[in-house]
């Protein structure tokens, strides 16, 4: 039962970052948000006893790719002030 | 306007379709043919405490293989786009704060150990080489934050990845010869069921996938900092 309620919740917040993710006008907070639904998929997982999926998606979905994001936003900024 | 609505068509009947998959699911009562067959003899043919380990290293080796041969060839074509030339102009690279720094020298070798620790308990405890290499290459990420203007020699990771590479593939054509077929694992003695040493040649595969996909990530990574300085 308590499992259930905490899937649910989870699911709400990862609807909720991914709507903040489409929507928002500011990119950084796009990336965190995007980063966040991987962060709670990764919960999931861990929820749902697949614990080498959940190590999968915290430190490839919401480590590694968020950073790659953040990278390539600094560069195309760099471009649009010279 | 217009676009909107048929967006939120889209997504209602998207909701109508999961609804009808999710509201007609049932669950397995029992494993399938081969998940059984794994639960029953995985632990005895592989010797890993990890399932999950034994099934993806060993029973579906090829296909892992296979997944590390595409992040090889993302990052090689990665690495082909993002090409640095050697007469770029330093940019002025505002120092980082001195938190970043003491933090970055105090987590770094601690975010490394773990890494290291995922891959080479790969068979024992969750996790293993994809896992503890990404940790490691997220580790050098943070070095590289903290100190935007060291040098890191994207080579010596080219030459890693490339070794680690030919020796799991050398790992996997010597089963062909020692053991029962490409990439068996009981080419070494299988040791005592949940030690560090066991499992045969699979803690040694999950090791050389570590260091490969780390020093894979860890390139593609030094590379984008590279061409930054471009600018």
């Amino acid at each position: 039962m308590l499992s259930t309620i905490i899937m649910i919740s989870l699911s709400v917040l990862i609807l909720a970052s991914a709507i903040l993710a489409v929507q928002t006008k500011n990119l950084v907070v796009a990336i965190i948000a995007a980063g966040l639904v991987s962060l709670m998929a990764s919960i999931g997982y861990l929820l749902l006893s697949a614990p080498d999926v959940a190590m999968t998606e915290a430190a490839i979905g919401s480590g590694l790719s968020t950073i790659i994001f953040f990278y390539v936003l600094n560069r195309v900024r760099g471009r649009e002030n010279d | 306007m217009i676009k909107k609505l048929f967006v939120i068509i889209l997504l209602t009947g998207l909701a109508f379709f999961f609804y009808g998959m999710i509201s007609s699911f049932s669950g397995n009562e029992a494993l399938n043919m081969s998940a059984a067959y794994y639960a029953e003899n995985g632990a005895e043919e592989v010797g890993a405490a990890n399932l999950v380990t034994a099934i993806v290293v060993t029973y579906r080796g090829l296909d892992t293989l296979g997944e590390v041969t595409i992040l090889f060839l993302t990052a090689a074509i990665g690495a082909f786009f993002l090409k640095s030339k050697d007469n770029f102009s330093k940019r002025d690279v505002r120092e980082s704060s001195e938190l970043l720094k003491t933090a970055s020298s105090m987590l770094v070798p601690l975010i490394f150990t773990l890494g290291i620790y995922v891959f080479v308990n790969g068979h024992l405890t969750p996790g293993g080489g994809f896992q503890g290499g990404a940790i490691l290459a997220s580790g050098l990420v943070l070095l590289l934050l903290s100190e935007p203007l060291k040098k890191v020699n994207s080579v010596l990771f080219a030459v890693i990845e490339s070794i680690s590479g030919i020796l799991y593939v050398g790992v996997g054509i010597a089963g062909i010869f020692l053991a029962g077929g490409f990439l068996d694992n009981s080419i070494l003695p299988m040791g005592e069921f949940g030690t560090l040493l066991s499992a045969g040649v699979l803690p040694v595969i999950y090791i050389l996938i570590g260091l490969k996909v780390g020093s894979e990530l860890s390139g593609l990574l030094t590379k984008f900092q590279e061409t930054q300085e471009e600018n």
